[in-house]
């Protein structure tokens, strides 16, 4: 039986075109709606798979606003069974901050007698994109850690994670449990929720818990938008003639097998 | 892509429906140089057409939406883009069944195959539905889903097939000019376009678009959310988009429709969401499209647990999951019907806005129809955008009203419901003494006007079952007594009228005798001081309006009109004003209020008051003129609405309270009372034969047809003169009938009495056809409480136009006698009008 601890950041879902703050401090969100990263969607299904293969729950953490429980509630409708809500302003939380404050639920509920023998985090958080949080967590749990990984399996008391080497070809580790994974997209399918999963979601309670230390901040000074890139097209035919194109271009990029 | 046009005859905004369907019909008009422009790409530039559930059902109660969404069906299945599937509207309480019955009343007067039936029947065509869930269903095989997309490119490419049409997609429009009160030119990304006609057809950007020259359209973008959930086994086992009938869960407000191996569950039951056109995401910024915006769960959870419960072994099925799920964005109105029709601020810049699915190639043609010969076939008089007063077209208003017009788009509305947000808007000058007196406010044009007084309640006593009470709850919805007890005491003594929402407007200046008669059907070049009441034709000789003229000197003639018709009445004549300025349009409608005082002790109630000569000698019918009443100076005209000896007496606003005072105070000895819009506007003119625009009378209606032609035609020329002598020396289609009802008694014993809106059948129940091939329904339905009898009136087909001929009305599914009363304008009461004099 795996217990599992999968956490998620709310962030703004972004169609092409991406505008900053006036302050120049985050993406504005005012007229866009709000996800997890595709990572995070990917952790998600993971942590499900796992505990329903044990027999063990899956729980889903995030920090943030009260609004965060929109994502929550989204992750328990697709199988995870409970919900953790640090309220806090995440905007003046930094990487060390989120790790600790995870790492807190983590101890806490561990004294209470819930010990999560497995936490997932996404490589990094689409809208600012640290990479630190699953690393910083385990060295404050004295746990194991390995990163980029985008399949796993958990055989006995320990795991079997792939993903990508940055070099090519595939990484393969073999961890004790308890252990802490950054998941990377593209290893596996995600689900959509179903609708007695939704309404399962909608009646679960979530567990608010307020944060016990000041965070220190990402020290983040601006963000800035790279230069706009130059838009390429390329017509590949015109008509049914341009379907053998299609075909190709699809398979290329992994759309059709 | 081609080229931004430098000049253009016309410029469509919008290649959504309505715009592709109007390139279209504007090109099979003749048109030629029309440039269609859009911001996004083609075939699908991101508007509400692009996400649109595509699904029909052709019977609504407005006989305008319903013929703009039967011509609408007609030209999908012309361009084979039709799927019929079938669908049912169903039940789940009683009060839903009861409003079924009355949704069957419409599907007869239009003409449309509909039945009600059982939850067994339900499932037999819809297998999956859980039958415990409700108690009937209204079933209309004709319902079907259309491919909008598909249709708005054939349309296009069918207008560029003439070469008529450029059509220009990713260019944005930036700017409109005007000059001197008309649109000059289109500044767009690619280049600026000179034209003399310009469409708006920007769906939830219209507004912005209007502003640009502006003008106004007063539209709100509002959310209807959607999901899609599959794939479900069930239905991917089936060929094709649709086999199953769409369900239209009715209680709930939310439908279910297939859609392949998916089932899309939409709903119009959640808080009224509403944004601004400006604050739209850009086609950059939009994660899907600019108008599917953001998916807000929470907002839907409740219309998933009912759609559940409808159908829990399809939608709970193993592997099915939502996957996707919309804020869909569409345009609302203040008063939920299209805005459409050339703006009055601009000329030349024209509205064909807040149009569905299933309205946009029939908005389509008739707009394109308008433009061409200023006449659509389709009578568009509730979608006009003339018809806004300016209140109703401010942002505060239109949020207002369409955050509580989003509700009923699915809910059981009775056709006396009157809004409840931004009242108060145009209140009278004796607003202050009629709420004391406990008036019941009905809302017209803004107004705040009485509809009865509850302090009229011990008439009851007085009348007893003269005032022929309703016990059935529907029928007396919105409804009082009390009206039919005023009405009887203005019948025996007087009533004291405000009738302050009139538009008022005069046409003055050197021309405006012949101006004035080139617009109305009657006689105006008469005395000064006569009063002329007058219909007012479309160049069809159809109805515009109908109204009356005073004629108050040699060059100013003062034009008295309904408030719901006033603005499309002033632009009416406001178009048809010489070009050189020699006559104008002055509108006064702020600047006087009306009240009516009627009954036979009129003339003594007046004459406390005056020291003028108001015997029938010295101030005869159809006449007016200044008077003395009091220390004040009142504009008094002689004719009545509700067939009594009486004035229309007109004084500046700021002495109506004055006014008002006086009469009852004058009144009080000879028992006159204070008498609502419910005798004025129903039970009064009903029992004279008195006809209504908008009820009666408009654009498909003729003045042969409503039996109101006089022995001569004038020889001066008018709008509609030739096509009216046409008229005149042919068989009438069909004949406007005054029928009596003559037993209330429904099958479970209640009396029932009709509001208007049903089929009028043969003593059988069998179906009649007029000789438009159209079928008779109730214009107007009201108490005739001086005749004792509830009246109905309705156009007949000649053949059974005649005076006796006993047929039936159905109402809620059961057939009531009626009798042929008057197959002409002679009323039923006091048909040699005596009582006038």
């Amino acid at each position: 039986m795996t217990n599992v601890l999968v956490c998620i950041k709310r962030v703004p879902d972004l169609g092409g075109e991406v505008r900053l703050t006036a302050d120049g401090m985050a993406v504005d969100d005012s007229s866009v709606g709000h996800t997890v990263s595709s990572h995070e969607e990917c952790a998600v299904e993971l942590a499900v798979q796992v505990a329903t293969a044990s027999g063990g729950e899956a729980t889903v953490l995030t920090l943030g606003s009260p609004e965060s429980t929109e994502q929550l509630r989204n992750a328990l409708a697709l199988g995870c069974t409970n919900a953790v809500l640090i309220e806090a302003d995440a905007a003046a939380y930094g990487p060390a901050d989120v790790a600790a404050a995870i790492a807190d639920v983590v101890q806490a509920h561990s004294e209470a007698g819930t010990i999560y023998d497995l936490v997932l985090v996404g490589n990094d958080a689409s809208d600012t994109g640290d990479f630190q949080v699953g690393i910083r967590l385990a060295y404050l749990l004295h746990r194991p850690v390995v990163t980029g990984i985008s399949t796993l399996s958990v055989v006995g008391h320990r795991i079997s994670a792939q993903g990508s080497s940055p070099e090519g070809g595939t990484e393969m580790f073999d961890v004790p449990l308890p252990a802490v994974v950054t998941v990377m997209e593209g290893g596996i399918e995600v689900r959509y929720p179903s609708i007695p999963g939704r309404m399962k979601a909608k009646r679960a309670t979530i567990i608010e818990v307020q944060p016990e230390r000041v965070p220190v901040g990402s020290r983040r000074i601006e963000l800035r938008l790279p230069p706009a890139q130059p838009s390429q097209v390329e017509i590949l035919g015109e008509g049914p003639h341009a379907a053998g194109a299609v075909v190709e271009l699809l398979e290329k990029l992994g759309v059709a097998r | 892509m081609a080229p931004v046009p430098t000049a253009a005859r016309v410029v469509v905004i919008g290649a959504g429906i309505v715009g592709n369907s109007l390139v279209h019909h504007l090109a099979r008009l003749g048109w030629r140089d029309i440039v269609q422009l859009d911001k996004g790409a083609l075939p699908n530039p991101g508007g509400s057409t692009g996400h649109a559930s595509n699904f029909i059902f052709p019977v609504d109660h407005s006989r305008e939406v319903t013929e703009l969404t039967l011509d609408s069906m007609d030209q999908y299945k012309k361009m084979g883009v039709f799927t019929e599937s079938g669908g049912f509207e169903v039940a789940r309480t009683p009060e839903r069944m009861e409003e079924l019955r009355r949704r069957m009343s419409s599907a007869r007067a239009w003409g449309i195959e509909s039945q009600l039936v059982s939850p067994a029947e339900v499932v037999e065509k819809v297998p999956y539905l859980n039958a415990d869930q409700i108690i009937g269903a209204f079933w209309t095989p004709s319902v079907g889903v259309v491919d909008s997309l598909r249709a708005g490119t054939i349309m296009r490419q069918r207008a560029l097939e003439t070469g008529a049409l450029t059509v220009v997609p990713t260019v944005e429009v930036i700017g409109m000019d005007v000059e001197d009160g008309a649109i000059k030119r289109v500044r767009t990304t690619g280049g600026d376009i000179e034209a003399k006609a310009v469409v708006i057809a920007c769906g939830v950007w219209s507004p912005k678009l209007a502003a640009m020259a502006g003008a106004r359209i007063p539209l709100t973008p509002a959310v209807h959310q959607m999901i899609s959930v599959g794939p479900v086994k069930r239905l991917a086992a089936q060929q094709g988009e649709i086999c199953f009938p769409i369900i239209r869960d009715m209680d709930t407000f939310c439908y279910e429709r297939q859609h392949g191996a998916d089932m899309e569950v939409g709903s119009y039951a959640h808080r009224a969401i509403l944004h601004n056109p400006e604050d739209i995401p850009s086609i950059e910024q939009a994660k899907l499209s600019p108008t599917e915006m953001p998916f807000t769960s929470g907002d839907f959870d409740p219309q998933l647990e009912q759609a559940f419960e409808l159908m829990p072994d399809l939608l709970g099925e193993e592997g099915a999951e939502i996957r996707y799920a919309i804020n869909g964005l569409l345009s609302l109105t203040p008063d939920n019907a299209p805005i459409l029709g050339e703006t009055p601020e601009v000329k030349g810049l024209w509205s064909a806005a807040a149009v569905w699915i299933k309205e946009g190639p029939g908005v389509g043609r008739a707009v394109a129809e308008w433009m061409t010969d200023g006449l659509p076939e389709i009578d568009l008089s509730h979608s006009d955008i003339a018809r806004f007063y300016p209140h109703q077209l401010t942002r505060s208003h239109i949020r207002a009203r369409t955050g509580e017009a989003f509700i009923k788009t699915y809910g059981i509305v009775h056709p006396g419901e009157q809004y409840e947000s931004d009242r108060n808007q145009r209140l009278s000058p004796m607003y202050a003494s009629q709420k004391q007196l406990g008036a019941k406010f009905f809302e017209g044009a803004g107004w705040e006007r009485p509809f009865w007084y509850e302090s009229n309640v011990g008439l009851l006593e007085e009348y007893g079952d003269r005032v022929m009470p309703r016990d059935n709850e529907w029928d007396a919805r919105w409804w009082s007594p009390i009206i039919n007890a005023e009405h009887l005491a203005m019948r025996d003594r007087a009533g004291i009228i405000d009738l302050s929402a009139f538009a008022i407007f005069d046409v003055i200046g050197p021309a405006a005798l012949e101006t004035v008669q080139s617009i109305v059907v009657a006689q105006c070049d008469v005395a000064l001081g006569k009063v002329i009441y007058t219909p007012v034709l479309d160049a069809r000789g159809g109805f515009r309006s109908d109204l009356t003229v005073m004629r108050l000197a040699k060059d100013r003639f003062r034009v008295v009109t309904g408030g719901a018709h006033g603005m499309v009445d002033r632009k009416w004549f406001a178009d048809r004003m010489p070009a050189n300025g020699t006559a104008q349009v002055v509108d006064l409608t702020s600047a006087f209020t009306t009240i009516g005082l009627w009954g036979p002790r009129a003339r003594d109630i007046l004459g406390e008051l005056t020291r003028a000569d108001i015997s029938h000698e010295g101030f005869g019918f159809g006449t007016c003129r200044d008077i003395e009443v009091e220390s004040l100076s009142v504009l008094a005209s002689r004719i009545s609405y509700v067939g009594e000896l009486g004035w229309e007496l007109h004084i500046p606003s700021e002495h109506g309270t004055r006014l008002w005072s006086l009469l009852h105070a004058a009144g009080s000895s000879y028992g006159a009372v204070p008498v609502g819009i419910g005798v004025y506007g129903s039970t009064g003119r009903i029992e004279k034969g008195y006809r209504a625009f908008g009820s009666e009378l408009d654009s498909s209606r003729t003045i042969v047809e409503a039996g109101m032609e006089r022995p001569k035609v004038k020889s001066a020329e008018f709008v509609g003169r030739e096509a009216y002598l046409k008229q005149r020396v042919t068989d009438p289609k069909s004949v406007l009938c005054t029928l009596v009802v003559e037993n209330h008694t429904s099958k479970s014993g209640t009396e029932r009495y009709m509001l208007g809106g049903e089929p009028i059948l043969t003593s059988s129940g069998g179906e009649l056809l007029d000789d438009h091939g159209r079928r008779p329904y109730v214009t107007s339905a009201s108490s005739a409480p001086s005749l004792g009898k509830h009246m109905l009136l309705a156009y007949l087909p000649p053949s059974a136009a005649y005076v006796g001929n006993e047929l039936t009305v159905s109402y809620m599914e059961e057939l009531y006698p009626v009798t042929v009363g008057s197959s002409d304008s002679t009323a039923l009461f006091d048909p040699s009008n005596e009582r006038i004099k």
